[in-house]
Parts: C-alpha cells; structure tokens; sequence
C-alpha cells in the first residue's frame, strides 16, 4: 500500500469514497511509524490505541456520511500543545513527567474535525533552537539526509510529514520554527497571522511572537489544516474575534496581475547559490504566470535577528518563571529551602539553550539596561514592522527564500550560539510584524530541498495559500520525498 | 559588554538558576557574544519611535462577564506536582 504517498486531501477524498478505512489508514501509518521512528527520532510519543479510537469513531462518522476534510486522517502533534491524558513534555527534562490535564485548542479543533492522533512529535526544548538539537530526547534526524539536521524548532513534525509518518502535522512558529524545518524537508509549512490561530494550551514561549500552523505536503492540505485550527477563542486574549475564510474555495484565484514584492536584503551575502539560484527560478515562474515582480527594500530587516534574541529571551524568561517545582514539572530531590528548590529544580529541568535564553531575558530585563536594550530593541521592531507596511502599500506579497541554506550537519553549529541564530535570518521578521508567512519547496540542491518563502500582510492567509497553490500547480517539487522512505 | 563570572552568578541568581563552577565561564563567553552581538541595535535612529509590544496594534483586550466559568479541577492538576497533602502544595519551610 502506497497511501503514504497521497496528501492529506487525497486521503480524506478516498476515505469519504469508502476506499479504504480509518483504521486501516491509521494502522499503516502506526506501521511505517514503527519501522522508521528509531531511527529519524522523530516522536517522542507514540499513541497507537489513542489512534485506533480516534479511527473507529471516525469510520462511524463516515459511515453515517458525515465526514468533513479531514475527517479519519492521521496527525501528529508538536509535542508544545497540552493533549489530555498524554505526556507533553515540550522536548525538555523539566516536563518529561508532566501529562497534560487538559487540550489545546488547537489539539481540541481538530480532534472534533476527526483527525486521529498518532503521536505527539520531537522537538528543541522549549522551542528554543533552529536544529532540533536542543531536545531533552536527542535531535532528530532529516529523512533526506541522516547526517543532517531537520530545521528546527519543529523539527520532529517536519521529519514525520517528510517521511510521511504523518499526512501532516501541527507546529509552532517564533521565530521561523514551521517555515524553516518546512523549508529544510521539502514541506509546505505554514504560519498564521499572529492572532488566527488560538494559544490556548500551547506551552508559550514569547508570547508577542508565537503562533500555531502546519507542516503539509501542499497548500491545499494546508488550508484544510488551517480551516480547522483558526478562530476566535475566549481562552486565549489575544486570538482575534474575526471570521475564518473557506480557505479551500480560494485557493484557485489566479496569480495574473500579483503583485510580488523582492526582498533586496534577501539576496545578499550569506545566501548560498544553489538556494538562490532555486528561489529565483520559482519568481520567474510567477512571473511567467503573468504576476508582476517588484524590486523593494526594507531597510530595517537586516536587524530583525538582534532584534528578536533580546525580545524574545526577555518574554522566555518570563515564561518559564512558571517552571518552580511546585505544582508541575521535574523537582530536584531534597531541597534545603525554597530557593534551593526552585535553582536546582531549574538548573536540572532546563537545558543548556534555555537556560541561555532565560539567562539573557533576565538581562535585558534588569534595572540598569531594560532601556538600552529591551526598550531599544521594541523601537527597532516598530521599525521592521513600518518597513512591512510601507512595502505593503506598493504589493501584494513579499517573497525570497526561507533559509540561507539548506540543511547542516548535526553538531555543525552547536558550539556557537550566533551562527545558529542566523540561520532565522530570512523568517524572523514576519514574526515580529505578526505577518502570515509560507514556505513553500522550490527546488533540490544536491538532493537537499529549499524553500521560497512568500509573506503577506496581516490576515491575508487565502492570497498566500492561493499564491502556494498556483505554484505547486506548475510545479512538482512538493510531491518529491525523500528516496529512503519510500 | 562583557560579563565576568560574577556577572552571570548573579544573573542566575536573579534567574533562579543553579549554574555549576564549571558551566560559569562558558555562560560568561555565550552570553557575552549575545550582547556583542544584539549591540548594532545601539546603531539605529529610534528617536520619538514608540515601542512595540503587539504586533496587532489598536487590538484591545476584550472583557468577559466577571463570573464562574470552570468547574473544580483540583485533584486533576495537583495530580501532575511533586508533593501535595489535603490538596495543598507543599513546599520546603518558609518561616522558622
């Protein structure tokens, strides 16, 4: 059985035709996911009788005619979201005890769209990292090249959905943690406007910049996904009280008359030529298409890297107070006093990254230096943000590649903190803009695949999906898999 | 800037993290790099540019009804601490 081979689309489609059931989907995806997981590591935690439930209940669903665009598929979730019942432990020692009393709303939504739950995938720490090697349970492995790293910080649900262990997967997107990985294993990863997709449940990081999305096979997968997942929630504050568009009926609007905007600070030193060489063939498609290509600056961009490692560790630190040794979470043994437990506890919970970041948060943040630097670095993300805006004026979309790269070798940039942070140089900003962004696979250099990346302005996820689709109408770069999981 | 050993120490105290003699230096040499590195921010013209928070900006905060929406999760939640007693946490001494 090839099914793993079809998009989540196509196998709702055949599940709905009564081609094949829930439970045999789920069994060969729990097959295939036993075979290949000890070796890519790309779950933590496998849920096989959750999923068999999952599967029954859904065939019932189908059975009674009732199944929607997802209904009966296979998923795994970014092991960030609360999933009642299992364990979530955020790819970190410190919550390697803790079973989720409650769902995400995310975990929630699309559990009632009658997704079946395979497993719960790897992660860095926290989502702390670009590799998937700061995890407290190992890196994981990109299945198209073992030596190399999967992108990171949801690196285990890019690894699954590339070989096709999952038809798709939730993640979670800071600083570049879906369309970075998506990029590094040809995946189509998407991150939603800052504020469509409810927080609820999902383990927070920096709260001003995280946001739920997808790793899928293709954008109409992807805007299925993001039907299902996006909405307003009374639990979580900041999730925006806006109607969901039919994403799916959109995406067939014709690229003729786009007008996609450049970005000249995308293309200079650091970009290794395959990958430019890869994007720029996929803007002369577009162009091709009858979408019209505009060169545009955003002079500020080039700090958007500085920028987000003071907000960003400043908003972690505060986070990850939470984490005491009280009421959740790894403890140390025998604590002299209060203080003693909360250090040890801390100390032995977090990893090196984390500790890193919780470290420079609590800086920036100190009496003495919150003006030079967390002040300093929020007037400088106004300005990235006002640069977006200015560009938005004169285009639709604003497009360049995902990553400076591709894939790196394991421990290729472990010892140096920098060279790892710059590896977000490209997808940083739309984070702190609060953009929607893609990713989108563009090509193959030397068997490794890129990314093009195109961002648009707030809440216009259907005219990226609509952009990505056209693309992959003409091209085929996304049904490429890897050729050692077949 | 370039932290000391010191410097970090008491970063880790304010951060509530025990850090090892060993780990000191390193953290000093990393930390020190991140805000050689976050310094060109110094560089750049941000007089009379308000600060930002929020991506959405004009977003306001919408309130609900001031009344109970939850029921009683008590023993669920105690059920993930380390150490509880007649559904309280416990915690080492406070006060002597």
């Amino acid at each position: 059985m090839s099914l793993h081979l079809e998009s989540a689309s196509a196998i709702a489609r055949g599940l709905r035709a009564r081609q094949y059931s829930s439970v045999e989907v789920t069994k060969h995806f729990l097959e295939r996911i036993d075979r290949a997981n000890p070796s890519l590591n790309a779950f933590i935690t496998v849920t096989p009788e959750r999923a068999m439930e999952d599967a029954r209940r859904a065939d019932a669903r189908l059975a009674r005619g009732e199944g929607g665009p997802l209904t009966g598929v296979p998923i795994a979730h970014k092991d960030i979201f609360c999933t009642a019942g299992v364990l979530t432990s955020c790819g970190s020692r410190m919550l390697s005890n803790f079973i989720a009393p409650y769902d995400a709303t995310v975990v929630e939504r699309l559990a009632a769209a009658g997704t079946v739950l395979l497993g719960k995938t790897n992660m860095d720490e926290f989502a702390m990292g670009s590799s998937n090697e700061t995890s407290f349970y190992g890196p994981v492995r990109n299945p198209w090249d073992g030596t190399r790293v999967p992108g990171g910080s949801s690196g285990g649900s890019a690894a699954a959905v590339a070989a096709r262990l999952a038809p798709f997967a939730t993640g979670t997107d800071t600083g570049g943690s879906i369309r970075q990985p998506g990029a590094l294993t040809g995946l189509t990863g998407f991150k939603p406007t800052y504020g469509r997709v409810s927080r609820y449940g999902m383990i927070a990081f920096a709260s001003s910049l995280d946001q739920a999305g997808v790793l899928a096979q293709s954008a109409e997968d992807a805007a299925h996904v993001l039907a299902a997942m996006a909405g307003h929630d009374p639990r979580d504050s900041t999730c925006v009280d806006a109607p969901v568009p039919d994403y799916a009926a959109g995406l067939d609007r014709p690229v003729k008359g786009l007008r996609i905007g450049i970005i000249r600070e995308f293309f200079g030193e650091g970009l290794e030529e395959g990958t430019g060489r890869a994007v720029r063939a996929a803007l002369d498609g577009f162009q091709a298409a009858g979408a019209k290509l505009i060169d545009v600056s955003l002079p500020n961009l080039p700090l958007s890297v500085p920028t987000y490692y003071v907000v960003a560790p400043a908003e972690c630190s505060s986070n990850l107070s939470r984490f005491d040794g009280v009421r959740f979470g790894h403890r140390c043994t025998d604590p002299r006093d209060l203080t003693d437990l909360y250090k040890r506890t801390r100390g032995e919970g977090f990893g090196a990254e984390v500790k890193r970041r919780v470290m420079t948060g609590t800086y920036v943040l100190s009496a003495g230096y919150y003006d030079a630097y967390y002040l300093k670095a929020q007037k400088v993300r106004s300005l990235i943000n006002d640069d977006f805006r200015r560009a938005f004026r004169e285009v639709d979309v604003l497009m360049g590649p995902t990553t400076p790269t591709p894939a790196f070798e394991i421990g290729a940039k472990t010892d140096d903190p920098i060279t790892m942070y710059l590896n977000d140089i490209y997808t940083i900003g739309a984070n702190l803009a609060g953009l929607p962004a893609v990713s989108v696979p563009c090509g193959l250099v030397d068997g490794l695949p890129v990314g093009l990346q195109i961002i648009g302005p707030h809440f216009s996820e259907d005219r990226l999906l609509a952009a990505a689709h056209a693309y992959q109408r003409e091209t085929d770069w996304h049904r490429r898999h890897p050729p050692l999981f077949t | 800037m370039t932290l000391s050993r010191r410097d970090v120490q008491d970063i880790a105290h304010l951060a509530r993290l025990e850090i090892t003699e060993a780990e000191l230096p390193v953290y000093a040499g990393s930390l020190s790099a991140i805000l050689a590195f976050v310094e060109q921010l110094s560089k750049a013209a941000t007089e009379g540019v308000a600060p930002m928070a929020h991506p959405l900006e004009g977003q306001v905060q919408p309130l609900r009804e001031d009344c109970v929406t939850e029921s009683d999760h008590r023993d669920r939640f105690q059920g993930n601490a380390a150490a509880v007693e007649a559904g309280l946490y416990l915690v080492p001494k406070v006060l002597e």
